[in-house]
């Protein structure tokens, strides 16, 4: 095999795994994982207690 | 549910204070040297020489200013979205003073003229050896603290802050390859020849814009912006496809940097044409990063944090518009070479990396020493509509200036001579650099209000390490 065949491969394997990348990522299966990766730093109080949130 | 352990927040805030310190440092020297340029008397000795000034500059504001923000921001970020303590917490503060002894060491050795001319990435071997490292410390402690993690997931932040720090590594090995000429010498010369040589040199300049300038920041865009609007990210979706598409277009694009030049016409046609796709994904974060503020767009009228945020976010999507439209050859054509580009850089550099990292660093001092707020809201506001003057100013004389010096250079006569010499681009070009000047001193003054700002806040106090608190929910 030509080292340019190898080349092709590659980008072309790079290109599926991407678009699978895509399709996972708006598949209805991931939805609830990133609903709750999303509230990651949100579900976290990082002031000091007595120290409330702002306004 | 509360432990005992704290999150080490030491180095964060050593970090942070530092940030602020090299801000000013970095922008003084770009200050100077814009001087220079409306008054050449200025270049008053050959250490303090515009040539030698200009590659400390360009260090000091991109790995001073920006590093150490990018550190203080990575760590802090990881601990508090992991729920756990840094990892190796010895090697994490060697990675803050090794930091700071290669930047002490570059503000030595540019102003003495050791260089070895690679643009960015200018520090002579031994000091490279010292960066690759910290910079492999860093990735341990940083991937160590993820494996540690407390929750299932790993927060799409950490994911920009992780491809930053694996691609600067192999950026930094790869570009700075160099046989010394002997042991006890500073100079070296390239391990790669010729085009070869241009060519990973500007692989390497990109992906650092790409990945030290660009995805590091977008790291702290997707925690600071949810956090200080109290919202979640608009599309945790869209911050995932976004994400794997910078990682495989980012790679390619450098070769734009070579338009015209010894590198092959594909070659530079490829770099384009992925510069131009490029467009997608930086405006997929872009979009995200701003709706993030959908439905509470209130809070921008009263938050001056988030107006420096938002507008960083602003500026990031002008920048990657006009970074592409730059990129295609003909364009590429009237703006390489013309001041056009240093405008660019500055909407980038100024407007987003500065800007995103000022915002974050606002919301973080005050936490870092068991305080809600910084000292003065007020200053905070006042630093943001001064830095904006300033960037304005500098964006817009810039390309003004570029684009005449780019139709002077072309501009022929009918029997083919140029229509101008050299020099009368350049005297044409002085009341323009006399306005980036003043933007350059606005942009300085802002970081001097933050300092000021700064200094209240911590006198005083005593630093804080937060608890290490665990998950919200069941993981």
């Amino acid at each position: 095999m030509d080292i340019n065949d190898f080349r092709s491969i590659i980008t072309v394997l790079g290109l599926l795994s991407f678009l699978g990348i895509c399709a996972w990522a708006y598949s209805r299966h991931a939805k609830a994982g990133f609903d709750e990766a999303a509230r990651l730093p949100l579900d976290d109080e990082d002031l000091p207690a007595g120290n409330g949130r702002r306004g | 549910m509360q432990s005992q352990a704290t999150y080490n927040y030491k180095v964060v805030r050593q970090f942070s204070i530092m940030t602020v310190v090299w801000g000013i440092v970095g922008m003084l020297v770009g200050v100077i040297a814009a001087a220079q340029l409306v008054w050449p008397e200025l270049n008053v000795h050959e250490f303090l020489h515009f040539g030698r000034l200009r590659p400390l500059h360009t260090n000091a504001v991109i790995f001073a200013f920006g590093g150490c923000a990018l550190f203080a921001t990575s760590y802090y970020v990881v601990q508090r979205t992991c729920h756990t303590r840094l990892f190796a917490p010895g090697l994490a503060a060697f990675t803050f003073w090794g930091w700071q002894v290669v930047i002490i060491l570059a503000a030595i050795t540019l102003p003495l003229g050791y260089t070895s001319g690679k643009e960015y990435a200018e520090l002579e071997w031994p000091i490279d050896l010292l960066i690759a490292v910290v910079w492999v410390s860093y990735a341990i402690v940083f991937f160590g603290t993820i494996a540690k993690r407390k929750v299932s997931h790993i927060y799409v932040a950490n994911w920009f802050f992780g491809a930053f720090i694996l691609t600067v590594a192999l950026l930094h090995i790869v570009n700075s390859a160099a046989i010394p000429v002997s042991m006890n010498s500073m100079k070296s010369y390239s391990a790669y020849a010729g085009v070869q040589d241009a060519m990973i040199q500007w692989w390497y300049g990109h992906n650092a814009v790409g990945f030290f300038l660009t995805a590091g920041f977008l790291g702290m865009m997707y925690y600071f912006v949810p956090k200080q609007a109290e919202r979640p990210v608009y599309s945790y979706r869209l911050s995932v496809v976004h994400f794997w598409a910078l990682i495989f277009t980012y790679m390619w694009a450098g070769p734009h940097h070579l338009h015209y030049t010894a590198l092959p016409d594909w070659t530079q046609s490829v770099g384009m044409v992925f510069s131009l796709i490029l467009l997608a994904p930086s405006w997929g974060g872009m979009i995200n990063g701003v709706m993030t503020l959908s439905g509470a767009w209130h809070k921008l009228r009263t938050d001056p944090i988030l107006k420096f945020l938002i507008t960083s976010l602003s500026f990031y999507g002008m920048s990657t518009f006009e970074g592409p439209m730059m990129s295609v050859k003909t364009v590429n054509a009237l703006s390489h070479y013309t001041d056009w580009t240093v405008g660019h850089v500055h909407s980038g550099a100024l407007g987003w990396v500065a800007m995103v990292s000022i915002g974050s660093i606002y919301f973080l001092l005050p936490r870092l020493y068991g305080k809600a707020e910084m000292y003065s809201v007020k200053l905070v506001n006042a630093h943001f509509w001064v830095a904006t003057i300033g960037v304005v100013l500098y964006i817009a004389s810039m390309w003004i200036a570029g684009v005449m010096q780019g139709l002077m250079w072309r501009a022929t006569n009918p029997d083919g001579t140029l229509t101008y010499s050299f020099v009368e681009s350049v005297k044409a070009s002085y009341p323009f650099w006399t306005i980036r000047f003043i933007g350059g001193v606005l942009f300085l003054t802002g970081m001097v209000l933050m300092f000021y700002n700064m200094v209240k806040t911590i006198a005083g106090e005593k630093a804080y390490n937060a608890p290490v608190l665990a998950p919200a929910a069941a993981h």
